[in-house]
């Protein structure tokens, strides 16, 4: 059943032809450029440029303090900023040995966890939008307008926001009625979540443009260093939050939440998700997608319980790093569970304020290189279903 | 009336005043298809707004912001036209306007009420399917002439599937021309007077299927999501019109929407009893030809009325499903005509002619 459903048959072989899509292209989420090399409707070779957005950002990490260098990396992934804030955070606080108080904590988690819901809402969105769907979209970007609302509360800022900083975060503690406000946009989230599973996970026509196509097999995706959902959609229960470093995986320790990926056959069995349709496979553009769906989800539940948490906790918030802080010699890496995979942050200081070395280790490039090998044979139209899956953001592919 | 506005003259200069008459009836059609294009334009934004929990045009001006269309005429207009230097000059320049003049022909055999086609053929239906068919030319001639990969892709899956999806189109148009026996418009929708249960649609369960698969076919057949595989923006950016700006795309938009009001049209005419009421109100207040003439004329006034609300009514369903139904892909679309359309519409023709040897009269 499935393998029928992979390519029509094409006895007849036609002039190949050289497409060139992208840098300007509606589906090509930003500016990649695709080099497609196409028999008919089918892409018989595929080749990602990329490179058009490259601002540097790693050697700009080396001429400014870690203190400065917070906003350059609210514009790598910038739709969680506040998760690249808290990667490169943790690295600088790994590196001088700063820990941050309890409510601290629980605020990195609620904002880093809301960063993920819009994040894999513009995801779910932009991949209707690429299979020619464009109203879901417009309901996940309802629904993510909340979540910017919130982050202007907390941090004046709605995508670039710069919040969590080495050591701490800023402006103190959470303002006036943002708790109750953050709990009403979860249960209001809660509320649509059936409604985006109607329209998009469950939806025929946009299953049987995702199922089956640009299949990643766990080994390739291993192989290929593919993380986040695009591993997961795999089948590897492999989630940071879990399985990363100690500095990590503390933030989460208390907290309950299911790893998003298919194991021996099943999903997390702790809510009803729609079912899986017979002809999805593993792997495929379709379970990518589904991942996400249920992670998003997943991410609410952490937010509720944070909510909890953070009431509960001792009203001290740890203040950021001074400008003029030293930064002590030596190194530290640290990855983290960013919405769009592992995102690592390697920094070396050498005593004085500013970093020696800063590099960034993307998780959209790695997801990224598996985009060849996995759209071999498939038809152009595949091309923004598997991109779609893969949800890159060129801001961090080319850093 | 027109044979009182031709025999205003001597018997030998007759044909001038014929050719007067033909030139009214064409502006006069002309001007309603243009103004229908202008009002779905803007009741295609508003459609798409509300569909997606916002409120569609409104800062433009006017009431519901109906100013919109105005607006975009203008726009466009304005714009720069260019013809890329790959393109071919003449069929670059050509290919829009095909498309437009085949979708506006159908209109002259389209009746708005009883009698009340620009011109009436007795092989109307015949000749409606004939002209829409052409409407291909344009779009392959915009893929092949503007010089764009992207446009030659567009104009390929635009052949591929026009093409195709002429079949099962025509298939369920002779379906209700074998169950009324003719192929005069006319004369179809004169059979379906009365109640609503003497319609098309209602005549036999076949009939009933049929216009649900003619609806997926003319949504296919007019190039309109989901199955719009010759414009697929996420794929061909804007596929066959890539490289098209300025007045000549905007000939492209009113070639599209006009040829859906066409093939709403026909549909109405065909399953949905055309000009005739869901009531036979008209009958009752003797708005009727047979009373006075005068009375006719307003009773058909009310039967063309009628008639565009059927087509708005279709045509607001090819838009709700184009803003609420992700696209096929290009194979998937072909399956759908080969495998599902064109089967049962042939069943539909065999199961229409049993029941009419079954129950005949």
């Amino acid at each position: 059943m499935a393998q029928e459903l992979k390519t029509i048959e094409l006895p007849i072989h036609t002039d190949e032809m050289m497409i060139n899509m992208g840098p300007q292209h509606p589906s090509t989420h930003g500016v990649l450029r695709l080099v497609l090399r196409t028999d008919g409707e089918v892409v018989v070779d595929m080749d990602p440029v990329m490179g058009y957005l490259h601002r540097c950002a790693e050697k700009i990490g080396e001429t400014v303090s870690p203190h400065q260098f917070v906003p350059y990396t609210d514009r790598l992934d910038y739709l969680s900023a506040m998760n690249m804030n808290l990667g490169f955070s943790l690295a600088v606080e790994k590196l001088c040995g700063v820990e941050v108080s309890e409510r601290t904590r629980h605020i990195r988690v609620m904002v880093c966890e809301l960063n993920r819901i819009a994040s894999h809402l513009i995801a779910a969105g932009c991949y209707g939008l690429d299979l020619g769907s464009f109203t879901p979209l417009m309901y996940c970007i309802r629904e993510r307008e909340k979540i910017l609302n919130l982050f202007e509360a907390v941090c004046g800022a709605r995508m670039t926001c710069s919040y969590i900083m080495p050591g701490g975060i800023r402006y103190g503690d959470l303002p006036d009625g943002w708790v109750e406000r953050c709990e009403q946009f979860v249960e209001e989230f809660l509320a649509v979540v059936p409604d985006l599973h109607h329209a998009l996970t469950s939806n025929e026509i946009l299953v049987r443009r995702g199922a089956n196509i640009g299949v990643l097999s766990p080994e390739m995706a291993v192989a290929y260093g593919c993380t986040g959902p695009v591993l997961r959609g795999s089948g590897v229960a492999w989630d940071l939050r879990r399985h990363g470093e100690p500095i990590y995986t503390k933030m989460y320790d208390d907290y309950r939440f299911e790893i998003a990926a298919s194991v021996g056959g099943s999903y997390p069995k702790d809510h009803v998700y729609p079912a899986i349709p017979p002809h999805a496979v593993l792997g495929d553009s379709w379970h990518r997608f589904y991942v996400r769906m249920i992670e998003a989800f997943q991410s609410a539940l952490i937010i509720q319980q944070g909510l909890q948490k953070y009431k509960k906790s001792e009203p001290v918030i740890s203040e950021p790093m001074k400008i003029i802080t030293k930064i002590p010699e030596g190194d530290a890496y640290v990855e983290t569970e960013a919405p769009k995979g592992q995102m690592g942050f390697y920094v070396v200081g050498d005593g004085t304020n500013i970093l020696k070395r800063s590099r960034i280790r993307s998780s959209s490039f790695c997801n990224l290189s598996v985009f060849r090998e996995i759209s071999k044979g498939c038809m152009i139209g595949d091309i923004p279903s598997i991109l779609g899956s893969i949800d890159i953001v060129l801001g961090e592919v080319d850093r | 009336m027109k044979t009182w506005f031709v025999e205003l003259v001597p018997p030998g200069w007759q044909w001038v005043m014929e050719t007067i008459w033909a030139v009214v009836i064409a502006v006069i059609v002309i001007a309603i298809a243009l103004l229908s294009v202008a009002i779905f334009n803007w009741l295609e934004r508003k459609i798409a707004g509300r569909t997606q929990d916002r409120l569609g045009p409104h800062r433009v001006g006017g009431r519901f912001g109906w100013l919109q269309s105005p607006a975009d005429g203008i726009k466009l207009l304005c714009k720069e036209d260019l013809v890329p230097t790959e393109a071919d000059p003449i069929l670059f320049r050509l290919a829009p306007y095909l498309g437009l003049t085949a979708a506006f022909t159908v209109f002259f055999v389209v009746p708005f009420a009883d009698g009340w086609a620009a011109q009436q053929v007795n092989s109307a239906a015949f000749m409606a399917l004939a002209i829409l068919g052409m409407d291909v030319f344009g779009t392959v001639l915009a893929g092949l002439s503007s010089g764009s990969k992207y446009s030659l892709l567009g104009g390929m899956r635009a052949a591929a599937q026009m093409v195709s999806y002429e079949v099962p189109l025509g298939m369920c148009v002779v379906i209700p021309v074998m169950c009324f026996g003719t192929m005069d418009l006319n004369v179809i929708g004169e059979a379906q007077s009365g109640w609503f249960w003497h319609w098309g649609i209602f005549a036999n369960p076949f009939m009933f299927v049929t216009f649900f698969v003619f609806l997926v076919c003319a949504t296919a057949g007019c190039n309109r999501a989901p199955f719009d595989m010759a414009e697929a923006e996420s794929e061909l950016v804007a596929g066959f019109m890539t490289e098209y700006s300025g007045f000549r795309w905007a000939a492209f938009f009113m070639g599209e929407y006009t040829s859906m009001v066409v093939i709403c049209g026909l549909g109405s005419i065909l399953f949905l009893g055309g000009w005739n009421g869901p009531i036979p109100w008209t009958e009752w207040v003797w708005l009727s030809e047979h009373v006075h003439p005068a009375l006719g004329w307003i009773g058909n006034c009310c039967g063309a009325i009628g008639f565009l609300a059927k087509i708005y009514i279709l045509i607001a369903i090819m838009m709700w499903a184009r803003w609420s139904l992700p696209r096929l892909r290009v194979d998937q679309v072909m399956t759908m005509c080969l495998k599902y359309c064109f089967p049962i519409t042939a069943a539909m023709f065999l199961g229409a002619m049993l029941w009419m040897a079954a129950f005949p009269g």
